[in-house]
């Protein structure tokens, strides 16, 4: 016999689908399947039921011999490696709830840590150019409900957010946009032919980190001005058909994604995607968006603004909150051998960070906390696998456009192991004592 | 002679990422999805190589083996596509620029084949590269 | 817990009507008692010192979304201003937006008890929550926004103030709010298509309703359920010069209903931020701009079912934001700084804006004489609050050089001959100038204590020092028989920016000036119980399932974590 859990919240990606359904065994131990979830969603809840999951803490000696150890054991080797850095790093906090982030900030405080999270290797250039040109947004509903332009820019979303397109943004049928996708021209910019440029009506294939560039021609086609015969590898006559498009529309959004934050001129073609979005509300109504990665990326940035102000980078190393890209980010520190200990939480940079931050972490006391095996657990001191957030346990998660939804306890953890706020909760009681806090 | 190609090499998502990585990194199935480079027939022709044979990919920050496979969302003639992981980490730009953003997409990288040589599994290749194994 | 005696001080109490006699106050198990109540106190000297029921803040952005909006995009409102963490308390950072933990002591340290976030979108509400679970010491309460919601558009549109009323009941439920904010009434709507109503009268697009009748309903229904605050209300135009008419036009709307309710609350409608409402003239410049403060008190003061509170500019460079969405695109194409903006599907929008009060600046000079104008036109300071509509008009931790401004003649004068640049054309455009009333303590206690409690309907717990009140006590270190306003206005708003002592729910939180307490802070909403409403809950579900992006059983606040430490008011609108 099974139970059906409705209404269950996907811990994968920042589209946050709450529409999922999860059958599991009576006794509430068991995941048998996953409905309307895509398949790295469904992938992520059967996975939490593998055989060889990891279900008690260990450390590695030099040689990368593991050893089980008790969660006290972790819980005092994670308090003293933090209490005794004089400048640690406590990245991650993407695949978490609030509340544990809430916890680590604590943890943060008195151990005087760098606090980072991962926008630093995402969107982390976004949130910079927000903060020196702001914003113009809103809700996914609104996209369902009024968008009748839709602007991927470098993004993929077919790959990396399956289930975007279907609820938010192209197919949907709103209150203003009864026929779906009819009702909507879709515009793709990216280097590649992807699965989701298959799509659009307008899919301009632009010139691989050219992307300022284009903004700036969309800029100067919205005024009627002139421009050369190509630009960033797009016909003129291309741009200002589309910038005529953007601008003919009632409601209109622009997503972007990695191919805009993470080529060369970062921050700053974020600027101009977000000052095209501005010069187009003098038009009609235009909104842009983040596709933020992680689930709850966009929590920990939330958590770390109204208890410190910064939503990443945040340097708590002098006794209070400092903020400077380039300075207090994971990877520069890392590479400039400015942090003394590492402690990862709900992120993996053993895979997503360039292998010379990588290779900085192996030869640092560090720890990563993480219900998974992987490459930073294998190159940490000490690997702490805790109960899945939104799976095992519920917590608070943002999703992009920054709305909080509450994950769903689904089934529960194997037995004895400890969910991150728990595991956070005994080293936070354990940092202060050492720190006499 | 073994030929080499010049390539600008960006990374990203795919769902064969997603789904291998949620299946497990230290599996079999992540390194089939990521440990690859997806390369445009045009350039294919250019490498002198079949598809699915392994390839070193190299740039100024490092080189790694992977396989070379031909683009699923191509065309794309002078990119090269290798997922986002420790593959593609191995060679990416590691700059900043003080953004705090690495610069993980527009690597201009060396593509060569190299069919003796093996595509390591995510923690194999990590364990090893930072004993500098490799 | 601890009792406390508090001796000698100068006591103000609007309530019980003790106008600066001195007197004893008593403070046990978390409440205000009779001094022969105490069995063994801790003993205060307050001799030379005013003691008031902590403050109580009617209207300030301070916990949600936008807030956090404005503090994650200015980094720059913390440079040279964060402290470290000291004892209990924990590290400080921001000036206009400041963190919650920062909101939390500065309200503490001016003897602030219990604040009103003024503005909360639904579909944000666990947001809200968990940003006032991490704000210190003061009780929070949050009112949704619903005059742009769909559900009151098309109920109201149709008349059915029933069915009105129980969607906000369900509403006020599953956010954990406390009552009805009404923010630039069909406005915000038209702005999900770039556009406004800039009237009452203009009719929102698709919806086919007018603001005055947004507002109407929203009173109509509020009065239905009885709730403990009444309909309050950021009318249509603000910040337009010439608005006050549609400001008239909004008040007047009030006309003709009186409040039902069990909480001693006897006004229908509290227009929040006067001063952003108040313009005469066509344009902002000195020879385009006028203050209608006078015509708009005028009207005021003669009515008994009306509150207001100022939004006083400050001349500080500050952070605005509002669920007046197309206010502030608008207010970015004035002064060409970073514009944030979320619209939040079926129910509000919000927009954030840096904004430099530029004492240089006629205008900003001129928008400081309108606040001042309409707190000292008032007549009824019962029904007179102060308030900068944090951060919108400047940082509520100018509250005391409100107060001072206030009380002192002398430092208006001040203003106009030496700070502002423009004293002359503001004397000649505005009211400011003719103007000899100082207020007296006992008004600033009106302002700032009672008559805020009395209007969110907290009467009978907070604004006083009656036995029974909760222990809520402020201590400045103000000694009214030594201090002329006229001649030391500064010594007024030292005093009431750093509160000797502040005991909160009968716990010392501010001991000689310093935090010694993070509190034991609640968060207070409204259960409201309404009969059965099978067409309501159809239409939830309707809404939920075609146009909502995300399911309704994910939409209700739940869950310790939002709400550790809840104070719910039932209030019984069943029959």
């Amino acid at each position: 016999m099974a139970k059906l859990v409705t209404d269950v919240v996907c811990p994968f990606c920042g589209t946050l689908c709450d529409d999922l359904e999860v059958s599991v065994t009576d006794d509430g131990k068991k995941i048998l399947d996953v409905y309307n979830a895509c398949a790295i969603g469904a992938e992520k809840f059967l996975h939490s039921q593998a055989s060889d999951r990891i279900t008690r803490p260990r450390m590695q000696d030099e040689d990368g011999n593991w050893k089980d150890v008790s969660y006290d054991e972790a819980v005092e080797y994670t308090a003293k490696i933090l209490a005794d850095a004089k400048k640690p790093l406590m990245y991650g906090w993407s695949s978490t709830n609030c509340e544990s982030q809430a916890v680590g900030t604590q943890i943060g405080e008195v151990t005087g840590a760098i606090m980072d999270n991962t926008a630093t290797v995402c969107h982390g250039t976004t949130l910079i150019a927000v903060q020196d040109v702001g914003i113009p947004s809103c809700t996914l509903g609104e996209v369902v409900n009024r968008a009748d332009r839709i602007v991927f820019w470098g993004c993929n979303p077919a790959h990396a957010h399956p289930r975007h397109m279907s609820r938010y943004s192209i197919y949907p049928r709103g209150f203003f946009t009864g026929k779906g996708q009819k009702s909507r021209k879709l515009v793709v910019i990216d280097p590649r032919c992807t699965d989701t440029s298959k799509l659009a009506d307008y899919h301009l294939q632009i010139e691989q980190g050219r992307d300022y560039e284009l903004f700036d021609a969309f800029r100067v086609a919205f005024k009627g001005e002139k421009l050369p015969d190509t630009v960033a590898g797009i016909p003129k006559k291309t741009i200002y058909e589309v910038a005529e498009t953007m601008k003919s529309g009632r409601f209109g959004i622009i997503f972007f994604g990695m191919g805009v934050t993470q080529s060369l001129s970062k921050n700053h073609n974020i600027d101009a995607a977000i000052s095209v979005t501005r010069d187009l509300n003098d038009y009609s109504k235009w909104s842009i968006m983040p596709m933020r990665g992680h689930y709850n990326v966009t929590g920990s940035g939330e958590v770390w603004g109204w208890l410190h102000g910064f939503p990443f980078a945040l340097d708590l190393s002098r006794g209070f909150a400092r903020y400077n890209p380039g300075d207090t980010t994971s990877n520069d520190l890392l590479r400039r051998d400015e942090v003394d200990a590492v402690f990862v939480l709900g992120s993996d940079p053993g895979a997503h960070f360039p292998f010379g931050s990588v290779k900085k972490i192996w030869g640092l006391p560090s720890v990563c906390i993480d219900p998974h095996i992987t490459p930073t657990s294998a190159v940490c001191k000490l690997h702490v696998p805790v109960a899945f957030v939104g799976v095992e346990t519920g917590g608070c998660a943002y999703r992009m456009d920054n709305v909080p939804i509450e994950c769903r306890k689904v089934v529960e953890p194997p037995e004895g192991m400890l969910t991150d706020e728990e595991f956070l909760k005994k080293v936070l009681t354990r940092v202060k004592e050492l720190k006499g806090a | 002679m073994v030929p080499k190609i010049k390539l600008n090499l960006i990374s990203g998502r795919t769902i064969q990422q997603g789904v291998s990585m949620e299946g497990g990194k230290e599996k079999p199935a992540y390194r089939n999805a990521c440990g690859i480079i997806e390369i445009d027939p045009a350039d294919f022709k250019k490498l002198g190589a079949w598809r699915n044979t392994n390839v070193r990919v190299t740039s100024t920050f490092g080189s790694v083996v992977v396989k070379a496979i031909e683009a699923t969302q191509g065309p794309h003639p002078g990119l090269g596509w290798i997922p986002m992981g420790p593959w593609a980490n191995q060679v990416i730009n590691p700059n900043t620029y003080s953004t705090g953003m690495p610069t993980f997409k527009g690597t201009p990288v060396d593509v060569e084949a190299a069919s003796d040589e093996e595509v390591l599994d995510s923690i194999t290749l990590i364990t090893r590269a930072v004993r500098g194994e490799l | 817990m601890a009792e406390y005696l508090i001796r000698n001080g100068f006591v103000y109490d609007p309530v019980l009507g003790i106008d600066g006699d001195k007197k004893d106050i008593a403070v046990k198990d978390g409440k205000i008692v009779e001094t022969t109540a105490l069995s063994k106190p801790t003993e205060i000297n307050a001799a030379g010192m005013t003691v008031m029921a902590a403050g109580v803040d009617v209207h300030a952005h301070v916990a949600g979304p936008k807030v956090c909006v404005g503090r994650n995009f200015r980094p720059e409102d913390k440079l040279f201003n964060s402290t470290p963490q000291a004892g209990i308390k924990r590290m400080e950072g921001g000036f206009s937006v400041p963190t919650t933990l920062r909101t939390g002591y500065n309200y503490a340290r001016m003897g602030y008890g219990f604040v009103m976030e003024a503005a909360m979108p639904p579909l944000f509400a666990r947001h809200v929550h968990e940003e006032i679970r991490d704000t210190p010491i003061i009780d929070e309460a949050a009112l949704p926004v619903f005059g742009n919601n769909w559900f009151v558009l098309e109920y109201l549109k149709n008349k059915e103030i029933e069915n009105t009323a129980a969607y906000i009941a369900w509403l006020l439920r599953v956010t954990k709010g406390f009552g009805i904010k009404n923010v630039n009434p069909g406005g915000t709507e038209a702005w999900g298509w770039g556009m406004n109503c800039e009237t009452v009268n203009d009719v929102v697009p698709y919806f086919e309703i007018t603001p005055a009748e947004i507002i109407r309903g929203l009173i109509e229904a509020n009065e239905y359920l009885g709730l403990p605050h009444c309909m309050h209300v950021h009318g249509n135009s603000l910040g337009e010069p010439g608005n006050y008419t549609v400001t008239l036009d909004t008040l007047k709307q009030a006309e003709g209903y009186t409040a039902k309710n069990d909480f001693g609350r006897d006004t229908v409608l509290h227009h929040t931020h006067l001063q952003f409402h108040s313009y005469g003239g066509t344009s902002y410049s000195s020879k385009g701009f006028e203050s209608k403060s006078k015509e708009v008190m005028d009207y005021v003061n003669k009515q008994d079912n009306i509150t207001f509170d100022l939004g006083v500019v400050t001349l500080d460079e500050t952070t605005t934001m509002t669920a007046d969405g197309p206010f502030e695109h608008h207010l970015s194409h004035m002064n060409h700084l970073k514009w944030a903006n979320v619209d939040v599907e079926l129910e509000t929008a919000a927009g954030v804006v840096p904004f430099i009060y530029n004492p240089k600046s006629y205008i900003a000079g001129a928008q400081w004489a309108v606040g001042i104008e309409l707190g000292l036109y008032a007549k009824d300071m019962m029904k007179t609050y102060i308030t900068t509509d944090h951060p919108n008009a400047g940082p509520f931790t100018r509250y005391p050089r409100v107060i001072k401004w206030l009380m002192s003649r002398a430092a208006r004068e001040h203003m106009l001959e030496k700070e502002l640049k423009y004293g002359d054309s503001i004397r000649n455009t505005c009211y400011i100038g003719e103007i000899d009333r100082e207020l007296t303590l006992f008004e600033i206690a009106q302002m700032t204590r009672a008559g805020p409690a009395k209007v969110l309907g907290l009467s009978h717990m907070f604004g006083s020092l009656r036995p029974g009140c909760e222990g809520d006590v402020a201590i400045y270190p103000y000694n009214p028989e030594a201090i002329d306003p006229s001649r030391d206005p500064e010594l007024i708003e030292r005093a009431f920016s750093t509160a000797q002592y502040l005991i909160k729910g009968g716990e010392m939180v501010v001991k000689e000036g310093d935090i010694v307490s993070n509190g034991s802070k609640r968060t207070f909403w409204v259960d409201c119980t309404t009969s059965e409403n099978p067409q309501v809950q159809r239409d939830i579900s309707e809404k939920f399932k075609r146009y909502y992006s995300v399911t309704e059983a994910n939409y209700e606040v739940s869950g310790h974590h939002y709400v550790p430490n809840p104070y719910v008011i039932e209030v019984d609108a069943s029959q």
